[in-house]
């Protein structure tokens, strides 16, 4: 149930894993295979399958004052497309994801890149110290980093303090967004920086040598052979960051204690929508706001995917 | 240096011989293009990075050393004038009737019951469509791949609704029900499966009058082993990890996991009335990420294949 999950790829696989699909061995009884996959697909329909269903039932009810539970037919995706809370909220991860995932990729890039140069003294200590904040959970981490933001007994205090700065509180409304973006990078940094360089090394070393027959420089072996080599593991990176920041929820919520200013509740749409069933027992209305944040996060991984790929047969 | 230099040199000549098989062994033994050097630059470079990922976690331990008056008056990256890191941690495993105590077995128990049937459910499975052609595999793949493109987070409310229509909410098997299923564990599984047990094998034992339950336990565990080890790590992490999930599923604080039960302690400072902790908050998150940090430096080995299995796949 957790986004931060390394999560296999959405389309290769099928490809990927073709051989061993196409050549069945023979078998005696033709239904065998499903008394090793049934338990997980009876449980996985109980989890997954049936939630999406109840929830695209409730989503066409509402409780009204009058009348009780009534069927509404799609009045609540109506509602939705005009609620300006909903919007908002669809914005701001927007503009999150816009700057965050570039720079958390960007990051966890140059880093693998350096790894995989072999030029660190250290390299190993690099690779799981780097990747070591992945161990530890979303709570732990935005407890951290708030503590260490704050203007009380936090390092921004301290900086204040000793310097004579005046550093405004990340924790401030305009700031906010940032100092979760900050949060979010510091956790999933060395995880991505992983992918990339598992990617990295499985790239023939031969393809170097080539290059550097052919005069190719340091800069040139980058950008001509393993960027292109990892491209494939960056488009999954990028589907999986998108739907991590679409689905923003841990770092706000656990923020909203230190910073109750500064955090709405309708800050992300995942927020408004645990507000809307919690606080507000709106469960029709929660029910469809997860059902639309579902589509539109699943309709942007797709084009990425799309994209990603097309680029990659030319 | 020199040796490195002499081995280059002897794989050089022999590269000449056989070509294909020094690439190889060329791409194993060395980390990059021809000789790299190590360069005091670039390793000062990435160290920002590593300090990034570090200067959090070093400041989570300095301060699990002092007492809480002094976090407000003393310097965050130093420790302070006394060391109280042995009181803070009786103070964190008391305080409440030792209700961290408590929180630390739940957290324990949904790992084992939820992580490790995630385990076995996603290697059966993974044998299963692997090894077995059977009615409805391409359809049972296609749910399972389509719905790991559906964010865990948009499903929590559903299950919640769902969960509660049945009666299942506030009770352990709200956590450990929905941790059951990892598509991404299911898929590596699947990948490894393919590779890692010879069908030859399973025909030998089946042409022995082996049932197909034993074949699976007898032959293919074994063999699946490693990769056993790395799912087991990853949907460790998640159920450890785990706060949205038991955030809308639990009400009793009794069966608060310790993500839940450290974000009730810094919350209590917020609330009208509410003692401040933030010593124990400080140091009950330390002792929280200790173990996970263990495991994952013991397992390396594990986790790194893991990532590549997810990833690198072209």
């Amino acid at each position: 149930m957790t986004v931060a999950a390394p999560v296999a790829h959405v389309a290769d696989p099928a490809e990927s894993s073709q051989p061993p699909v196409a050549t069945p061995p023979p078998r005696r009884g033709k239904w065998t295979g499903w008394a090793f996959v049934g338990p997980f697909m009876v449980v996985f329909a109980f989890v997954f399958l049936a939630p999406i269903i109840y929830s695209l039932w409730l989503s066409l009810f509402r409780d009204q004052m009058v009348g009780g539970n009534q069927f509404v037919g799609l009045e609540n995706y109506i509602q939705a497309f005009g609620d300006q809370q909903l919007w908002r909220a669809l914005g701001r991860v927007t503009l999150f994801l816009v700057i965050q995932v570039p720079v958390m990729l960007g990051i966890a890039l140059l880093v693998a890149l350096a790894i995989d140069s072999g030029r660190l003294h250290g390299k190993n200590f690099f690779r799981i110290a780097v990747f070591m904040p992945y161990a530890v959970p979303a709570v732990v981490a935005t407890l951290m980093w708030g503590f260490m933001y704050g203007t009380q007994f936090g390092l921004v205090a301290n900086f204040n303090d000793m310097f004579g700065l005046n550093i405004p509180s990340p924790l401030a409304p305009e700031w906010v967004l940032l100092a979760i973006g900050n949060i979010v990078t510091w956790q999933f940094v060395g995880y991505n920086m992983l992918i990339f360089y598992s990617a990295l090394r499985v790239i023939p070393h031969s393809l170097y040598e080539a290059a550097e027959i052919d005069g190719a420089g340091q800069w040139r072996i980058i950008t001509a052979i393993k960027l292109p080599a990892i491209r494939s593991a960056m488009v999954i990176a990028t589907i999986f960051s998108i739907i991590g920041s679409f689905q923003l929820f841990n770092e706000p919520s656990i923020l909203q204690a230190m910073a109750p200013n500064s955090i709405s509740s309708s800050f992300t749409p995942n927020l408004y929508a645990y507000s809307l069933s919690f606080a507000g027992q709106q469960f029709n209305y929660a029910a469809t706001v997860a059902i639309i944040m579902g589509v539109i996060t699943m309709l942007v991984a797709y084009v990425v995917q799309l994209r990603g790929m097309r680029e990659d047969m030319r | 240096m020199t040796i490195t230099a002499t081995d280059s040199r002897t794989h050089r000549t022999s590269a000449r011989r056989r070509p294909a098989r020094t690439s190889m062994l060329k791409s194993t033994r060395f980390s990059s293009v021809t000789r790299p050097r190590r360069s005091a630059l670039l390793t000062a470079l990435t160290s920002i990075a590593l300090i990034y990922s570090l200067l959090p976690l070093v400041w989570l331990v300095l301060n699990a050393t002092k007492p809480q008056a002094e976090l407000f008056t003393s310097f965050g990256l130093w420790f302070s004038d006394s060391f109280h890191l042995i009181e803070n941690i009786a103070a964190t495993l008391s305080y409440d009737d030792g209700i961290y105590t408590r929180w630390l077995l739940n957290t324990i128990l949904y790992v084992v019951a939820g992580a490790g049937g995630a385990t076995l459910l996603a290697v059966a499975g993974g044998y299963g469509l692997a090894k077995f052609n059977f009615p409805g595999r391409r359809a049972v793949f296609a749910v399972v791949i389509g719905a790991a493109a559906v964010p865990g987070t948009a499903l929590a409310v559903p299950t919640f609704l769902m969960f509660s229509q049945l009666e299942l909410t506030n009770t352990p098997w709200s956590v450990i029900i929905p941790s059951l299923i990892s598509p991404f564990a299911l898929y590596l599984m699947w990948v490894f499966a393919a590779e890692a047990v010879p069908t030859e094998l399973m025909e030998a034992a089946r042409m022995d009058g082996a049932s197909e339950f034993r074949i699976f336990w007898q032959i293919a565990a074994p063999l699946l082993a490693p990769g056993t080890v790395t799912v087991a790590l990853f949907t460790t992490v998640a159920t450890w990890n785990n706060y949205f999930l038991p955030l809308i599923m639990l009400r009793d604080s009794s069966w608060y996991p310790l993500t839940l039960g450290l974000n009730a302690w810094n919350s209590q400072a917020s609330t009208a009335g509410g003692e401040a902790v933030f010593d124990l908050v400080i140091t009950g998150s330390l002792l929280m990420i200790l173990p996970l940090i263990a495991v994952f430096l013991l397992l390396q080995r594990f986790w790194q294949a893991g990532l590549s299995a997810g990833s690198v796949k072209e």
